[in-house]
């Protein structure tokens, strides 16, 4: 493999356009695009505080820089490096901004929540959505971008509304059966909401795009509950880990459980065990079905490797402070192959930041804190 | 009273006797004592006194007692006061005898007694014991029971202990999460106040505000549409169809799911059909009759009711295919278990004989099973190979029908050639023959003509010419020029004489054996007449007429002449 040169780069923002051509990165103030294959610097644009989030739009032609300290957002064309747009949310703050799924509007989150001001680069109207839900994953876009759902909170109860992208039309708005909801997310085909309970109370709950409410399902009580959830990209399946280290899967057909994936500290049923070699050995196992995939973080940048280990193996467990709250056990991410066959997810405290697959479906990267690693499926052998 | 004592008891056995028929007699006639005079006379008479003495006295003696008598005495009149001193002793000595018989015989009752009252006293406490044992069993099995009801407390004791603990542990965790989302709440709270309390104090509101250089056009380039409610029913629409489709896309995988389903079913139903009549036709005597027949009537009700493809979605065909596959599935069931039954009476039977024999004749039965499976595979091999020299063979014969198909017809083509050729040949041979006989005819015709033409001529010489070589004209003209006069003269002569002769011949064809004439003949006679026909129209135009005429009259001769 080979490496490029160390670009400086501040805040994680470092993003690949949409259509896979530029790459931009943010170094405190400063826009740098660059070309994917040659790496040379196409654009430099320059914002006027320290760049908070920065997130390209659908078709690849312009970038949204948001400054939460200033609540401002500037957005750059690439076609036209001197076309400007600077959108000043004033005193009412900024806590989040994004793009909507048609490349021409910008969604704003203002401080405490207050609202989300849909702005329009077409018209320069405004548009303002009341009463936004402060929560993990408040909302969702349809994968086809046609839909908008938006988790409120009118009277300390729930509700959830469907928006229709194209102009901002309300579509649905429902009150959910949830106490305190947690999270939604679109299934592919987006015909299907499902709508999450904090980690309280174990309760998903699935709506149809119409606004009735499919199935609920519970696993358990009182424990803590739902950590993570992840639609199968047919549609067909709902995975949902929870803190007591188990994947359950529901089909879409009757939305009960099909199937259940444990993460027991002794691993004596998969096929083989990678142990990653290192100053700070992690374990990490390849199976047919379930990843449990860590990656240690080293001090020096040493080279590791993955020997596989002979079962059974003897996963360290690190046993979670009980008196901090959102304690570093259970299922924490969840990450569906693209031909549904494989799911790879992590328990516990291990320092993987991300999980993705590549869309044909037969390796996956996995990112830690300081170490990227691919693991294909089918050759049994791991990158670095 | 010591040695009267032991003496007694020294001689009790003795006293006893001795003192037994006289207790009988002391007993018996206690009262008339001095009636047993008569008994007394028995044993002493006038006559045996001194006798009677002396015993008396030796008894005595050995009693104990003094002598009543000594022999030192003279008189034979006994001393009465020692008799009555003896019998005195005697009677204490009978009393005591009597104190200690009625002693023993006190001390026997109590023994006796004592004996009875042990006895009882034992059969008493045995029953005591044992109910005792009794009791202390049941005592020790409640203790038992008791300790295990204290163990299955303390079990679920420690089960809810452990519950309460874990459900202590959830409502710790659930306080701390409600705490800390609480504790983030009051944070974002006095930061909204704080906000708040600035905005009050903050004169300069900053207002919202978009600075745009220029209105972008929409992503897919269309105008935006006003908002009315055409198009809220247009999204409407638009968002039913979305779902319609996709319950539609479903309900299709679903049907095509549901079919294929049903096939397999179908097929495993046949499978199942088709081993359990192979197995009923292997197992004609096991099974009752009444029962195979019953099944039989049953899978054709069955086979009949059901019409794959026909009544695919209709609830009574999925039931009815369901009820016969549990049906097959039972029966599998019960002839597998038969089977194993059988299987492992067999091995029960095999290990009656002897407990290690069964794994022996296992293991034989497995090498048996082996060598007929290596056979068997032999067999198959073997009829494999002939099978496809067969199938090889049989594709040789067919290739050879068909190439004898071809040989056929290029025979029938060749022999009706042949025939042809045959034919042919047979008017060659004819023409031959009589081209033949016609040379010979020829030959001798052209004999005697030329004989005749010989002397003819020589006639003619003579007549004519007076003298002159006849010969050299005879010579010459065949072969060279002759003159003319009298080469047309000849000529005609000639050919007069020819064609009568040929007439001739031609009327009466005389056949001669062709075989035996060379064709070298033929030809030299060819040659000869075709020159000498040749040379002379030559010569004469006017001949030709006449040559042609030759040639049309001889038409063998022209053919024969024609290369």
């Amino acid at each position: 493999m080979n490496f490029s040169e160390v670009f400086k780069q501040s805040n994680q923002l470092c993003k690949v356009s949409p259509d896979g051509k530029y790459l931009a990165t943010c170094v405190q103030y400063r826009l740098v695009i660059r070309d994917v294959n040659t790496l040379q610097i196409l654009n430099l644009y320059t914002c006027l505080d320290q760049i908070s989030h920065m997130e390209w739009s659908s078709d690849s032609l312009f970038i949204l820089c948001a400054m939460y300290k200033r609540a401002l957002v500037q957005v750059w064309s690439l076609e036209q490096p001197d076309w400007h747009c600077k959108i000043d949310e004033g005193s009412i703050g900024l806590v989040s901004s994004r793009w909507s799924p048609d490349g021409r509007h910008i969604l704003n989150t203002t401080e405490f929540h207050l609202r989300i001001t849909v702005w329009s680069l077409c018209t320069k109207a405004v548009s303002y959505i009341k009463y936004p839900k402060a929560c993990q994953k408040g909302l969702d876009f349809s994968r086809d971008g046609c839909y908008m759902a938006l988790a409120e909170r009118r009277d300390c109860k729930d509700y959830v509304s469907i928006f229709v992208c194209d102009d901002w039309h309300l579509l649905r708005h429902f009150e959910t059966e949830t106490q305190d909801l947690s999270g939604l997310e679109w299934s592919p085909n987006g015909c299907v909401l499902a709508v999450w309970e904090s980690c309280l109370e174990y309760k998903m709950s699935l709506y149809s795009l119409d606004g009735r409410l499919l199935s609920t399902y519970s696993a358990y009580e009182w424990s803590l509950g739902i950590k993570s959830v992840s639609w199968s990209p047919s549609s067909q399946f709902l995975a949902i880990g929870s803190f007591d280290e188990k994947v359950r899967i529901l089909n879409h057909i009757t939305w009960k459980k099909i199937a259940q994936f444990e993460h027991p500290a002794i691993i004596d049923n998969t096929k083989t065990v990678y142990k990653e070699i290192e100053k700070r050995p992690a374990v990490s196992s390849d199976e047919m079905s379930l990843h449990d995939i860590t990656v240690a973080s080293s001090l020096f940048s040493t080279q590791s490797k993955y020997d596989i280990s002979p079962l059974p193996v003897q996963i360290p467990v690190v046993k979670p402070d009980p008196d901090r709250a959102n304690p570093k056990i259970g299922v924490s991410a969840l990450a569906f192959s693209s031909d549904s066959r494989y799911i790879a997810t992590k328990n516990g405290g291990f320092q993987v930041h991300s999980l993705n697959w590549h869309c044909s479906g037969d390796s996956l990267i996995l990112i830690g804190k300081d170490q990227l690693c691919l693991c294909y499926m089918d050759a049994d052998q791991n990158n670095e | 009273m010591m040695p009267e004592s032991s003496l007694v008891k020294d001689h009790y056995g003795i006293s006893v006797k001795c003192g037994a028929p006289l207790l009988r007699h002391f007993n018996q006639s206690s009262l008339p004592l001095h009636g047993n005079t008569n008994a007394q006379s028995a044993f002493c008479t006038q006559q045996n006194v001194p006798e009677c003495l002396s015993h008396i006295n030796q008894e005595v003696s050995s009693l104990g007692l003094r002598t009543i008598w000594t022999e030192l005495d003279e008189s034979s009149d006994l001393n009465v006061v020692t008799v009555l001193n003896c019998m005195h002793d005697l009677i204490q000595l009978h009393r005591r005898s009597l104190r200690t018989l009625e002693n023993m015989e006190v001390e026997q009752l109590k023994s006796s007694s004592k004996l009875d009252y042990l006895q009882l006293s034992t059969t008493r406490l045995k029953e005591q014991l044992e109910c005792s044992k009794r009791e202390n069993t049941g005592l020790l099995e409640r203790e038992r029971q008791l300790q295990q009801k204290v163990k299955s407390l303390q079990n679920c004791l420690k089960n809810e202990k452990e519950e309460m603990q874990k459900l202590q542990n959830m409502i710790a965790s659930r306080a701390t999460q409600y705490n800390h989302d609480m504790k983030r709440k009051e944070r974002d709270l006095n930061k909204l106040k704080e906000r708040l309390s600035q905005l009050l104090v903050d004169k300069k509101e900053r207002k919202q505000a978009i600075d745009v250089l220029n209105n972008i056009g929409r992503a897919d380039g269309k105008r935006s549409v006003w908002k009315t409610e055409k198009t809220e029913a247009k999204h409407e629409g638009e968002m039913y169809k979305t779902l319609l489709s996709d319950y539609d896309a479903r309900q299709r995988d679903l049907v095509l799911e549901n079919a294929e389903l049903r096939r397999v079913l179908h097929q495993v139903k046949n499978d199942m059909v088709s081993l359990l009549r192979l197995k009923k036709l292997t197992q004609k005597g096991v099974q009752n009759e009444r029962d195979g027949t019953q099944a039989n009537s049953e899978e054709e009700q069955e086979e009949e009711g059901f019409e794959p493809g026909k009544e695919l979605f209709s609830v009574h065909a999925s039931e009815k295919l369901t009820n016969s596959i549990r049906l097959q599935w039972r029966r599998l069931k019960s002839h597998v278990e038969q089977l194993d039954s059988q299987v492992s009476l067999a091995q029960v039977n095999a290990g009656k004989s002897s407990e290690t024999t069964p794994r022996e004749t296992q293991e034989e039965e497995v090498d048996k099973l082996k060598l007929e499976i290596q056979e068997y595979k032999d067999l198959i091999q073997t009829q494999q190979h002939l099978l496809q020299h067969q199938l090889s063979s049989s594709c040789d014969e067919i290739t050879s029908l068909r190439n004898d198909g071809y040989m056929l017809q290029e025979k029938e083509r060749l022999r009706g050639e042949w025939k042809t050729l045959e034919g042919q040949r047979s008017i060659f041979e004819r023409e031959r023959k009589n081209f033949t006989e016609a040379a010979i005819r020829l030959s001798h015709e052209r004999k005697a003509f030329e004989e005749d033409r010989a002397t003819w001529l020589k006639h003619q010489f003579l007549s004519l010419s007076p003298c002159g070589d006849p010969k050299k004209l005879m010579l010459s003209n065949p072969t060279g020029a002759s003159s003319t006069g009298e080469t047309e003269l000849n000529l005609q002569l000639t050919q007069e004489k020819l064609s009568e002769f040929l007439s001739d011949s031609a009327s009466t064809p005389k056949y001669r054996s062709s075989s035996s004439l060379s064709t070298v003949d033929l030809h030299h006679a060819l040659h000869a007449t075709p020159e000498n026909l040749l040379i002379k129209p030559k010569v004469k135009t006017t001949n030709t007429e006449e040559s042609r005429n030759l040639w049309e009259d001889f038409p063998i001769l022209q053919e024969l002449s024609e290369p």
